[in-house]
């Protein structure tokens, strides 16, 4: 019913409408996701700065091929509990490993003096380079499927990190009694039912758990070299991207539990000392 | 017990002031010599931590909105913009958005306090409606604050709810246009729930200012629920109640920092950091847990209006109490009887928060597939709001009036100070009373 009523939401809403008698969706499965841990879980947790590093180069060399990331500057990449910040260079667009990384990727421009459309070298003040100009132009290119932005990834999944690296290594091939349209992969991490996709004649056999994701294996063991010799296999590009995308989700998580801890301990104090306070204060009423 | 006023102006200049506009006397008498019960246990500290985040929330949105652009294309990256580039950005975001679950969850307990120690009875009755008022208002200011953002949940909550409307007869579908200043939620919706947001809260200041005026008028009601009656019931307000209440705010913002701080998104959806797509509906369109129980209310009934009037009826409902509540004792210490059906209405009110949260089809005991029952299995989520929403209603309109009228209350006590030399509840003096009864 609850279903129904977005469908009805959706549909802008008649009078009246029934809330039981709404059609019966099929429950849309999914495993649940690995059991990974990372250096930035908990209150006191912190990113590795080479993961991140390493993560930054499996994001731009294979994912950003697909995936935007609109919400995330070049400059961030050097800020504060960035991952190539280096406290000789306290404004970032000045560090020039952030420089140089920017100036790497060419970006479109006006140019001041004639209008025309130019390209030149990324500085750190710009924004990450999109794949694609526009929704339908990142269609057309991806079978009809949009490949989502990356900046809060990680936050906007149930499952946050853990998910995304489950979805990341757990592609496999179909089923034997399953057919999937061309251009979809078979996930089991990816919710989705598979009731229709099963082959003529297998139809009344239960559907695998898991969906059909509309993005190809995106990692494969030395896709990528990583700068300080780390192997690269598909779990280690995969653990050090999510990394990655977990610190982008939010650049300044490391200044908030730093934060947090100072506020928490002046806050335990206080109350210790109000406390005594109250106690002493009403020592002699009978209350 | 407001009284007389005991202010003496200690300088010339407070002594022209004051017969001129004699604030200094105001603040003295209401925050400084205003008597009150000697009594009064924790659960009466919530007033004063809903007062600080009444401020937090007002403050924090202030700034908030100094960079917030509210417009479909830009809102939702505006609200990250805040969080990555604004100094302290993720700090007074982060401290706004937890802070309306902070504010519900205080005013939920200040509100259950009421119920149990019977602070709404006369002559309270104008204290209460005010508080109904400030409840009604926060709801609607919480609910256009969570569009703001302009996720997934924040779009299709917004469609869901003023949907709503649409369902009175005849007037519905025109009242629906011009609340969303178009045909759908859009832009123009947007901005006006902006406006709107900004608003309430001065209008919830200004009823708190009612609120507190009524409040000072009979002065606290007490855990023994039986007025001041001598001065060695009362104690000045500052310095007992400031430090006992500033010790209890500053306990409050440790559970508030653990959010802010450690769990930021724990009270939120993942679906609301997915920027609004009005093409693509989320599985499942919940509210923020504090309306869940009203939502279970929604969705219990198998009518769209029927479900309309009983969530708004469910609110209506506190508005009445003062009235359905025929029992004279106030405090439910001596009364043994209503206290039972107290504690499964508060424990019914978290069963409606769950029914909620979970899609009705959904089974509440997991592999248990129930009998059939009219036009929903038995087990199913849908049944158990039903029956918990029942409750709701029956505990105000049914169990409320009739308590009153055929239960045998405990002995009251005398005066305030009695029952502080021998505790209620057969206790013996000196022994281990609950510490939280004691304050």
């Amino acid at each position: 019913m609850l279903r129904k009523s977005l469908a009805l939401a959706a549909l802008g809403l008649a009078l009246g409408l029934s809330w039981a008698a709404g059609p019966a969706f099929a429950a849309s499965t999914q495993e649940e996701p690995k059991d990974v841990h990372w250096s930035f879980e908990g209150p006191f947790g912190k990113f590795d700065k080479e993961q991140v590093q390493r993560g930054y180069k499996v994001y731009r060399e294979v994912c950003s091929a697909c995936h935007s990331m609109d919400l995330m500057y070049y400059r961030n990449l050097g800020q504060k509990g960035g991952p190539f910040f280096d406290p000789k260079y306290q404004n970032p667009n000045e560090n020039p490993v952030v420089k140089s990384l920017a100036h790497d990727i060419q970006v479109k421009d006006i140019d001041q003096d004639t209008g025309d459309v130019i390209s030149r070298p990324a500085t750190p003040a710009d924004k990450f380079l999109a794949p694609f100009p526009n929704e339908p132009a990142a269609r057309a290119s991806n079978g009809g499927a949009l490949p989502p932005d990356l900046s809060v990834i990680t936050r906007a999944r149930e499952g946050g990190p853990a998910y995304i690296y489950s979805l990341l290594t757990g592609f496999k091939g179909p089923p034997s009694d399953m057919s999937l349209p061309a251009g979809k992969y078979y996930d089991p991490y990816f919710p989705g039912d598979l009731t229709s996709s099963m082959k003529p004649g297998m139809a009344g056999h239960k559907p695998p758990v898991g969906g059909a994701i509309g993005m190809p294996p995106p990692l494969a063991d030395g896709k990528v070299t990583f700068d300080d010799g780390k192997p690269s296999t598909v779990n280690e590009e995969a653990y050090d991207v999510v990394a990655f995308l977990e610190w982008a989700a939010e650049p300044k998580a490391e200044e908030r539990k730093q934060f947090g801890l100072g506020a928490m301990i002046y806050l335990l104090i206080f109350s210790g000392l109000l406390y005594a306070s109250y106690k002493k204060l009403w020592k002699n009423i009978e209350h | 017990m407001s009284g007389h006023s005991t202010y003496e102006p200690k300088s010339g200049l407070e002594t022209w002031l004051d017969s001129r506009l004699p604030i200094l006397r105001f603040a003295n008498d209401t925050i400084v010599t205003f008597p009150t019960p000697k009594n009064l246990n924790y659960w009466w500290t919530f007033g004063a931590i809903l007062a600080l985040m009444l401020g937090i929330q007002i403050v924090t949105g202030i700034v908030l909105a100094m960079h917030y652009i509210p417009h479909v294309d830009m809102a939702f990256n505006s609200v990250q913009r805040i969080k990555r580039d604004v100094n302290y950005g993720w700090l007074i975001q982060g401290m706004h958005a937890n802070g309306a679950s902070m504010f519900f969850l205080a005013v939920y307990v200040h509100m259950f306090r009421n119920l149990y120690y019977g602070s709404y009875k006369a002559p309270r009755e104008v204290l209460w409606l005010l508080g109904c008022v400030i409840y009604l208002l926060m709801i609607g200011t919480a609910f256009f604050g969570y569009v703001l953002p302009w996720g997934q949940m924040s779009f299709h909550g917004a469609v869901v709810i003023t949907n709503l409307i649409g369902a009175l007869p005849v007037v519905g579908h025109a009242i629906t246009t011009w609340l969303w200043g178009g045909f759908a939620v859009d832009d123009p919706t947007l901005n006006r729930f902006f406006s709107l947001h900004y608003l309430l809260p001065f209008m919830i200041a200004g009823v708190v200012g009612l609120h507190i005026w009524a409040l000072h008028v009979p002065g606290n009601n007490n855990p023994v629920g039986i007025d001041v009656r001598s001065p060695q019931d009362s104690v000045p307000f500052h310095p007992y109640y400031t430090v006992k209440d500033g010790f209890a705010i500053s306990v409050f913002l440790i559970l508030y920092g653990v959010f802010v701080f450690w769990l930021p998104d724990a009270l939120g959806d993942a679906a609301n950091y997915i920027k609004a797509n009005p093409l693509v509906t989320p599985q499942h369109i919940v509210p923020e847990w504090y309306l869940l129980p009203f939502y279970a209310i929604l969705r219990a009934l198998p009518n769209k209006l029927m479900g309309v009037i009983a969530m708004f009826g469910a609110i209506a409902t506190i508005f009445v109490l003062p009235w359905l509540d025929t029992s004279k004792v106030r405090s439910m210490r001596y009364r043994p009887t209503i206290r039972l059906y107290f504690f499964i209405f508060v424990l019914d009110c978290i069963v409606l928060g769950f029914c909620g949260a979970h899609s009705p089809d959904d089974l509440v005991i997991p592999g248990v597939v129930g009998p059939q029952f009219l036009d929903a299995n038995l087990n199913s989520f849908v049944w158990l709001s039903r029956i918990a929403a029942l409750y709701y209603f029956a505990y105000f309109w049914v169990i409320t009036p009739l308590m009153g009228l055929t239960e045998t209350p405990l002995p009251v006590p005398e005066t305030i100070s009695s029952p502080v030399l021998s505790h209620p509840a057969a206790m013996p003096a000196g022994a281990a009373a609950s510490p939280e009864k004691r304050g």
